[in-house]
């Protein structure tokens, strides 16, 4: 799709081990929308067991084994499979990959007028580190052992003791060394390569929100790695970094040294995974944030009240990640300072989500594609961020913790909220990359569609966990109060597949408009940063001439302007 | 190919004043930290929660540490030496330091392969009485082990070589080298020191590749080849940091 | 029997201090719909008002939003309001203000397993019997030592929890194997189990009847059927299942509640 310009490159350095920022971008773009469809449909398989429990599904023995679900009854152990790798797929091989090494790849050396980013070759490397992570985590499922079975969060002694979770540690280990690579090629790149004029405060949104989260990776993901390697020797030393002395396992005495602390991993673990949310999130602000001063065509409202609060965002969430271990017997004291922590963590959200409404007024808004998701996001987050107060509150947590509640809660965030967010990204910049438009009708019909049924889907969670039904039952309906809000469990899982239904219309309109879309111009959408000051698509190096930016990043319907927008670029009269 | 080339690939950057790479060595080396300040943290949270601790002393090879303090720290001296050879465009006298860096870092290697292989011969045996009894691993059978217990360290019997004795597999509660698996003092001590031999690694062969097929680089962009050899410098200073922090923690404390 | 109690919302609460866990979940929520519905209006009227139509142009002036800022500060005011009003102290009482033995709590052991709840109470004389890893077998699925004379009136219990109303109830929660979480939905309590910590816990009854415990936390595969019942009796029936049970034989008692 890109470098027509370099007919020397034969196609595998053009097209699979390109060091060009666009084919990588585009390479993680495709790879994590493909993890994104597949961690969905293993959600989809688990909604079956969940609305008909112990229901037969004959033709589904043959496609996962009899020894999965034989003659189509999905086993216990083959739903903890899919649900912790449903967690692990979508949050490390599906929305940061493609926030963040797609969006991020593509879009940000454009947004800062630089050539490429500053290590191309890093960039490649992550990439391909990342690719094998993913074709680990995939494996696992076909190795004897399975796949990894404890949950995403993968708690110690459990996962010590479970079989499947030695490949999904050294998965990890590629993922979080293809982030750790990445970071510091965004940062590094971000901080250097700014074209002429283009002071931080003159940065699009997007750049500062690839910033801080490229930072969230480089600090947060090491003590992941620290407890993945003590839990690989754990499990292949012999060692009990995650084991107390005693346990007795099926009425037998391990033989294992002991002494060992099992919160241990959950500090580690939460060390990084909060941080994470803001991974996954802070990239769709981002997005949003492009789109909504576009569309709304006029300068987003306290732009710099939205990068303060990122940056503030990203040091608080360092310093909030035992609000995920209030039921660990936690006293008063640590708990106060959690709870704390983390009701002032939700003021810059709440000033981001504020600043991003009041952008509306006055504004001109424009029903685009990319618009409508934009705007869906903010509601969904706002859900999803409201719901969060009750989990971060210990006393409301006591009833709410491990139940529905926090999977509607964090599903709002990063379903609703990010997904729509991401979606919207397509559209948006799908022009850029291909010089096509994607189709308005079908996109209008995978908008409505997906955010109707995210509603249906994740909506009932909230009153599920209300009713006190815990998260990760292979059969909720063992308990009575289970059985009682089985319907509402039906819905949602009706919601799922219709929710699968409505990306089709996405799935043909994204193959379709890359042949046969309508062919638009650089800049199809009137905009203002750098990205469309370069051809579509750009060129191997990006920009014809070096761009030199002569003002901030939203001047939309400035008085003096008689088009009506000032691209940064764009030399004063 | 267009017009546009990376910028700050030999030349500093003018206002944060240093070039892409040597911006990423850092940024790379505050992960690093990270990274070693969850261990060091894990290794406070076990140490406090543990019912007894060993004296590293009394468990670990002092001589051998500090020899390899010292290696190292030799190591250090010579890497900022072949930098400061390149800076004085003597390359001749860079290939000849940084040959002394590779060849002391093997010396690491292997003084710590000394280090560890007797761990693995050298048992201890847990009764179920409560008390446990070292040394080295005869004949085992169904029922029962053959065991040298080591000659004590002090007292009457100091140094006298006991027998080889029989225990019953009934009396044992637990049979372990003094491997990872022997207990969290152990377990620390082969993570951290292995993870930082892993990292030793990693330098040598990074070292490596400088001296030989990356030094072409010094005929054609010799700038930027010294700036390489200055980030691999960092790194290489990072690690022996790394080990000075570990030296007190693991053998002394 | 049960279903008649549970409505859509958050279940019955048979507890003496669930009110409040109950009060701060309502209270949050109604603040979050008042903010969302707030909000949500003026999300909307932006929409409706400022769509882009022939004739409207947008401004490149910013508003000056005074309400915005007054808005954040009372969202935080409200925060801070609702951690120390609310949380805090309920927090507080259920860490720190144990029942005193004044009050003749009733105390119980609880053993965790994959995938069981062990209860065991201590008896007539008031005192657990000593268990040991040891000692655990399928048999003896606490390990207790029956040459201890502090277990010979011990009671052990499988997914069977009796309690008497009104008198408060002191736990010991351990595990034997992995991480469960002990979790009663309508006494409002939940704590995690964890191997190696012994994490006590209190909570009193205020309405008899039948009712489940459930396991919070995945702790394997038959995670989702590690539920046991609990039975809340009036004192008079507890004493009597009480001392019948723990005056006979125990290891009999159990096997009859697999
Ligand atoms: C859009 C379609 C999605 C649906 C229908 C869906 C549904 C679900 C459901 C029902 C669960 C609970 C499973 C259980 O308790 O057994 C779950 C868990 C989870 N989901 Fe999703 N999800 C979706 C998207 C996502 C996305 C986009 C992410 C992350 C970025 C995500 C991350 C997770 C995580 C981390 C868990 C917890 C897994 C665990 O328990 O270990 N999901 N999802
Ligand atoms: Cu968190
Ligand atoms: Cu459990």
């Amino acid at each position: 799709m890109s470098g027509e310009h370099d007919h020397e490159l034969g196609f595998w350095r053009k097209y699979v081990f390109s060091i060009d920022h666009k084919v990588i971008g585009i390479q993680y773009t495709i790879t994590a929308l493909l993890f994104l469809l597949f961690g969905f449909t293993l959600m989809m398989v688990m909604r079956f067991q969940l609305a008909y429990p112990g229901t037969e599904i004959p033709f589904l023995a043959k496609i996962f084994g009899e020894g999965n679900m034989p003659g189509g009854l999905m086993l216990p152990e083959f739903y903890n499979q899919l649900g912790a790798m449903h967690g692990t797929i979508m949050v490390f091989l599906g929305v940061v990959p493609l926030a963040v090494g797609g969006f991020g790849n593509y879009v940000m050396p454009l947004q800062i007028g630089a050539p490429d980013m500053a290590f191309p070759r890093l960039n490649m490397a992550s990439y391909w580190v990342y690719f094998l992570g993913g074709v680990i985590m995939l494996g696992s499922f076909f190795l004897p052992s399975g796949a990894a079975q404890s949950g995403w969060t993968s708690y110690p002694p459990l996962s010590n003791i479970n079989p499947g979770q030695t490949a999904w540690l050294f998965g990890m280990v590629f993922l979080i060394t293809s982030s750790l690579l990445g970071s510091v090629n965004f940062i590094v790149t971000i901080i250097q390569l700014r074209a002429e004029g283009l002071t931080f405060f003159r940065l699009p949104f997007f750049v500062w929100a690839q910033l801080v989260t490229a930072f969230l990776l480089l600090l947060a993901f090491p003590p992941l790695e620290a407890a993945g390697v003590l839990q690989l020797m754990d499990r292949l030393a012999g060692t009990s970094f995650f084991m107390p002395s005693g346990l007795v396992v099926s009425n037998q005495v391990l033989d294992i040294a002991g002494e060992g602390n099992p919160l241990l991993w959950q500090h580690l673990f939460w060390f990084l995974a909060h941080p994470e949310v803001y991974v996954l999130i802070l990239p769709a602000m981002g997005i949003v944030a492009e789109i909504l001063a576009n569309n709304t065509r006029k300068p987003l409202w306290g732009y710099r009240s939205l990068v303060y609060a990122t940056i503030f965002l990203g040091f608080m969430s360092f310093i909030v990640w035992a609000h995920h271990m209030f039921m660990t017997g936690m006293g008063t004291t640590m708990s106060a300072f959690f709870q704390t922590t983390t009701m002032i963590i939700s003021v810059p959200s709440v000033i981001i989500l504020t600043a991003m409404v009041i952008s509306l007024w006055g504004a001109s808004i424009r029903y685009t594609v990319p618009m409508l998701f934009a705007i869906a996001f903010l509601p969904m987050f706002a859900i999803g961020g409201l719901t969060g107060l009750p989990l971060g509150l210990t006393a409301s947590d006591i009833h709410l913790h491990d139940t529905y509640y926090v999977i509607g809660h964090f599903h709002f965030v990063v379903a609703p909220g990010t997904l729509m967010a991401l979606f919207g990204g397509i559209y948006y910049w799908f022009p850029k990359v291909t010089g096509r438009l994607m189709n308005n009708m079908l996109g209008k019909l995978h908008f409505w569609g997906t955010l109707i049924f995210m509603n249906v889907v994740f909506m009932p969670m909230f009153l599920q966990g209300m009713h006190s039904v815990s998260r990760r039952l292979y059969d909720q309906t063992v308990y009575e109060h289970g059985k009682d809000v089985q319907d509402l469990t039906i819905a949602s899982s009706w919601g799922a597949w219709c929710l699968g239904i409505a990306q089709i219309p996405f799935i043909i309109n994204f193959f379709a408009s890359i042949f046969a879309g309508k062919k638009v111009g650089s800049n199809p959408w009137d905009a203002t940063t750098l990205e469309w000051a370069a051809p579509s698509p750009p060129p191997h190096g990006n920009f014809e001439t070096e761009p030199v930016v002569y003002r901030g990043p939203y001047e939309y319907s400035p008085p003096e302007d008689p088009t009506g927008f000032s691209p940064q670029n764009k030399a004063p009269a | 190919m267009s017009s546009a080339e990376i910028k700050y690939i030999d030349k500093p950057h003018p206002l944060t004043g240093v070039t892409n790479a040597k911006l990423g060595i850092w940024l790379f080396l505050a992960s690093e930290v990270m990274l070693f300040g969850a261990l060091f943290s894990a290794y406070v949270l076990l140490r406090v929660g543990a019912t007894s601790w060993p004296r590293g002393s009394d468990e670990l090879n002092v001589p051998l540490a500090t020899l390899n303090t010292i290696v190292l720290i030799t190591s250090s001296v010579t890497m900022v030496m072949s930098w400061a050879s390149l800076k004085l465009d003597n390359f001749g006298k860079f290939r000849r330091y940084m040959g002394m860096t590779i060849a002391l870092s093997l010396a690491f290697l292997v003084i710590k392969t000394f280090e560890y292989t007797p761990k693995f011969s050298h048992y201890e045996v847990f009764l179920n009485d409560k008390t446990s009894v070292r040394g080295h691993l005869g004949e085992k059978h169904e029922d029962h082990i053959l065991f040298t217990p080591d000659p004590e360290k002090d007292g009457e019997h100091a140094g006298v070589h006991p027998e080889e004795m029989r225990i019953e597999r009934s009396d044992i509660r637990r049979l372990t080298n003094f491997g990872p698996r022997h207990s969290n003092f152990f377990a620390l001590y082969f993570t951290l020191t292995g993870l930082h031999g892993l990292h030793i690694i990693g330098g040598i062969v990074v070292n490596t590749w400088l001296m030989f097929p990356g030094s072409a680089m010094w005929k054609t962009q010799r700038e930027r080849f010294t700036g390489r050899v200055e980030c691999a410098g960092l790194y290489w200073h990072f690690v022996d940091l790394v080990w000075i922090f570990l030296f007190p923690l693991l053998y002394l404390l | 029997m049960l279903d008649s109690l549970y409505g859509y919302w958050l279940p019955p609460d048979i507890s003496t201090h669930g009110y409040q866990v109950d009060r701060l979940i309502n209270v949050i929520h109604w603040f979050m719909g008042a903010i969302f519905v707030g909000w949500g209006i003026f999300f909307t009227y932006c929409l409706i008002r400022f769509r882009a139509r022939p004739g409207h142009r947008a401004s490149h002036q910013l508003p000056k939003a005074k309400a915005s800022k007054w808005s954040e500060v009372c969202v935080a005011a409200f925060e801070a309001v609702l951690l120390i009003g609310f949380s805090m102290p309920v927090w507080a009482q259920i860490k720190n203000e144990f029942p005193t033995e004044e009050q003749k709590p009733l105390h119980l052991r609880i053993v965790a397993e994959q995938f069981a709840w062990n209860f065991h109470y201590p008896g007539a004389d008031g005192e657990f019997g000593r268990t040991a890893p040891e000692l655990m077998a399928a048999d003896n699925l606490i390990g207790l030592d029956y040459d201890d004379p502090a277990a010979a009136d011990d009671l052990v219990t499988n997914n069977d929890l009796r309690i008497p109303v009104d008198r408060p109830i002191i736990c010991d929660l351990t595990s034997k194997d992995v991480i469960h979480s002990f979790w009663i939905p309508v006494m409002r309590i939940k704590q995690d189990v964890i191997p190696g910590m012994k994490i006590p816990i209190w909570f009193q009854a205020t309405q008899t009847g039948d009712y489940q415990v459930a396991c919070a936390q995945l702790c394997g595969n038959n995670h989702y059927n590690m539920k046991g019942d609990l039975t809340v009796y009036s004192a008079a029936e507890f004493e009597a299942w009480y001392a019948d049970m723990a005056g006979g034989d125990d290891e009999e008692e159990e096997e009859e509640d697999e």
